[in-house]
């Protein structure tokens, strides 16, 4: 079990910065999840931790030590990769066994902590088999058992569950989370997918380009999100963003007005914005509805039905879309002119620099 | 779309057309002919017509007996003794020329002799100078085979890295393979040199003087030697880009895997390299083997079969005895001997092999 903390973590390749001085503070027994979109940094991050990078600067503490300069091994952790990484010739058994094996550990110790690992992963009757005889699901659970054979201070999981189909991916979120629960060991888990990250994290890290957009709770970044990169990663439909001018500011509300909005009055206090502000209001697909006071007007251009919700993508005023995900199996067909009612009280509000107002 | 190209077979077999032709006419027609005539006397050119011979080729050239020599005895059945008390023995042209007690080994020569009990045993070859390329040719087979395979790894190893400039360590290594073999024999020729070859002038400079010069090729005990190590350097580039291949499909997280778990340089190899090459392995292992004994080249410009045939090689007795002394059936034989011991040693190392469950 360890605390894992970041303190201004740089990677630079020759002369580009992939890794732009990164902070992170992850406390024992957490479960922390970077998500980012391919080419953040985040598997770069994953792996620095791990001690399969260099980190160019900084400071990386495990536990209580300062681990920069130890070699992967002496940092009390264990990491499962996308491409499970188990060895090809050897039976699961000799898998699990591995570290064991070149510490040269006694065959008595060995044969119990493979049991072990066996045991909370309920894969006793495969032990025997090799890699090639197993499935996808499977040869994760090895990759995963190798991990807890070695008793780490943290599990580092870079992108476990992608090689994986979708039925099956759903299964292991939840075998990993149940993991989590049941060991209670620090966890770094890395992925693109958003479903993942609100599902398993403790702590979500969104990373882009090398720099941190934003660290907090699932539902922190779902109703809070720090910028409008955060915005328009987490959650499925994306959130609506959409362009307005404040019209009037006081101590309760702000008012927008824009051609897609007419105008809308949002209950804030305090806003930091001034009249005459350029900015962007983001509403979720899921906080639309069809009844309320203010309204959206726009023409259907597209309907998906998955039964127990109805996602209509409307084209406003100015040509911007705008995606509405409507509870149940509504009535609305291409074509047809639709009036859709936002929840003001959970908009949220940007400055064109991207920043949020709070 | 799928065009007529991709689905028609007549296209298909035309466009492999010319090369199943030109295998069939010089690969495939050859082979069977060589079998056809191992069993018969087919001379290169003769007046005389070719005659059915049955498998007399093989037993000439195969034939092997071993013969213990008894001491000879006068008539009260006392042993024959000479001057110095040693026991009197027939002399080995008695049993092999025209003795018709002994049928069996007429017309053969002694090939070695060892001493068993008390009495000299002579092992009997009717062709001793092809048992010598034989046992040359495995000896050749039994070296090179482990030698350049393990070399080529090292090499295959040492370039398989991130270096600046690797592409030119790689193309050093790997230049010998292009060059004509003949050409390599050539200029071997004058490094093994007796008198001022280049490697006497190394070996004495090195030693001060002290080395003494060697005719590398002229000697019988360093002429095959000398063969097998410029033939180990000659191919063992190509050897080496088949490992690297192997190399280099083995997933890098296998790598990264072992490295957290703490495994050694040592015992990355052990887990990870060598079982990822077992299939690297195999295909060397025949590849080399099958080029191993189809020695020839080397002999040829190098040696000629000599000194004492101490290079003689089973496929240079082919050549030899089809063209040089125009017998195409013996030649013909030899050739189908190589065949199955070459086709056998295959069968066995796949078995060796294999992939077991």
């Amino acid at each position: 079990m360890a605390r894992v903390s970041l303190d201004g973590i740089r990677k630079v390749y020759g002369s580009t910065e992939v890794i732009k001085g990164v902070d992170i503070d992850i406390a024992d027994g957490e479960f922390c999840v970077f998500v980012g979109p391919s080419g953040c940094g985040k598997s770069t991050l994953l792996r620095m931790i791990a001690g399969l990078e260099d980190i160019s600067g900084g400071t990386l503490t495990i536990g209580e030590r300062v681990v920069n300069d130890l070699p992967p091994k002496d940092r009390s952790i264990a990491m499962v990769f996308q491409s499970y990484a188990i060895f090809p010739h050897m039976t699961v058994r000799e898998n699990l066994a591995f570290g064991l094996t070149i510490a040269k550990a006694p065959k008595a110790e060995k044969d119990a902590k493979v049991a072990e690992a066996a045991r909370i992963l309920k894969m006793e009757h495969l032990l025997e088999r090799r890699p090639s005889q197993l499935s996808g699901g499977q040869r994760q659970r090895v990759a995963i058992g190798r991990a807890i054979v070695r008793h780490p201070g943290v599990f580092l999981f870079d992108e476990p569950l992608s090689n994986l189909d979708a039925a099956l991916r759903v299964d292991m979120r939840m075998e990993l989370a149940k993991l989590h629960a049941d060991l209670g060991a620090t966890m770094i888990y890395v992925t693109h997918d958003q479903v993942e990250a609100m599902t398993l994290a403790d702590k979500i890290v969104v990373l882009d380009a090398g720099v941190v957009q934003q660290i907090g709770s699932p539902l922190d970044l779902y109703h809070r999100p720090a910028n409008l990169f955060v915005a328009g990663f987490i959650g499925s439909p994306k959130m609506n963003l959409l362009e307005a001018r404040v019209e009037g500011v006081d101590a309760t509300s702000v008012k927008l007005a824009s051609a897609d909005l007419g105008t809308l009055v949002l209950p804030r206090a305090n806003a930091a914005v001034s009249r005459g502000d350029e900015v962007v209001v983001g509403l979720r697909p899921h906080h639309l509805g069809t009844s309320g006071s203010q309204q959206i007007g726009g023409k259907v251009k597209l309907v998906e039905r998955l039964g127990n919700e109805t996602l209509a993508a409307l084209t406003l005023a100015s040509g911007q879309q705008l995606i509405a995900a409507l509870p149940g199996d509504v009535d609305v067909s291409i074509g047809e002119d639709l009036r859709l009612a936002p929840q003001p009280e959970r908009a949220s509000l940007f400055l064109s620099s991207g920043a949020a107002v709070n | 779309m799928a065009s007529k190209f991709t689905r028609s077979n007549r296209i298909g077999w035309l466009m492999a057309g010319p090369a199943a032709l030109l295998i069939a006419v010089f690969v495939v027609l050859p082979f069977i002919f060589a079998i056809g005539l191992s069993f018969t006397n087919q001379r290169l050119i003769s007046p005389n017509p070719t005659e059915f011979v049955g498998l007399a080729n093989y037993e000439q050239l195969l034939g092997i007996g071993m013969l213990t020599l008894e001491p000879e005895r006068d008539a009260s059945g006392a042993v024959l003794r000479d001057a110095d008390g040693a026991p009197k023995y027939p002399t080995l042209r008695s049993v092999t020329r025209n003795n018709p007690d002994l049928p069996q080994f007429a017309g053969m020569r002694e090939w070695f002799s060892f001493q068993l009990g008390e009495h000299p045993t002579y092992v009997l070859a009717r062709d001793v100078v092809f048992m010598k390329a034989i046992v040359n040719t495995f000896i050749f087979v039994l070296v090179v085979a482990p030698v350049q395979a393990g070399l080529a790894l090292v090499l295959a190893l040492l370039i398989n890295q991130r270096l600046r400039g690797i592409n030119l360590f790689r193309a050093i290594y790997f230049m010998p393979v292009v060059v004509s073999i003949v050409v390599v024999s050539l200029l071997w020729r004058f490094i093994y040199d007796g008198s001022s070859g280049l490697l006497n002038n190394l070996l004495g400079a090195l030693s001060f003087g002290a080395f003494p010069k060697i005719d590398w090729l002229g000697n019988p005990s360093t002429a095959l030697g000398a063969i097998i190590a410029m033939s180990i350097w000659q191919a063992v580039g190509f050897h080496m880009v088949i490992w690297l291949s192997g190399l280099q499909t083995i997933s890098p997280s296998l790598y990264e895997a072992a490295a957290i778990e703490g495994s050694s340089k040592w015992q990355v190899f052990r887990y990870v390299t060598w079982p990822g090459l077992r299939n690297t392995a195999v295909l060397i292992l025949i590849v080399i083997t099958m080029q191993a004994f189809a020695l020839f080249s080397q002999i040829d410009v190098m040696t000629g079969g000599g000194p004492l045939d101490s290079t003689q090689t089973i496929v240079f007795q082919a050549v030899e005895r089809g063209y040089g002394k125009q017998d195409i059936s013996g030649g013909s034989t030899i050739s189908v001997i190589l065949f199955v011991i070459v086709f056998s040693i295959s069968l066995i190392q796949r078995y060796l092999t294999r992939e077991k469950q």
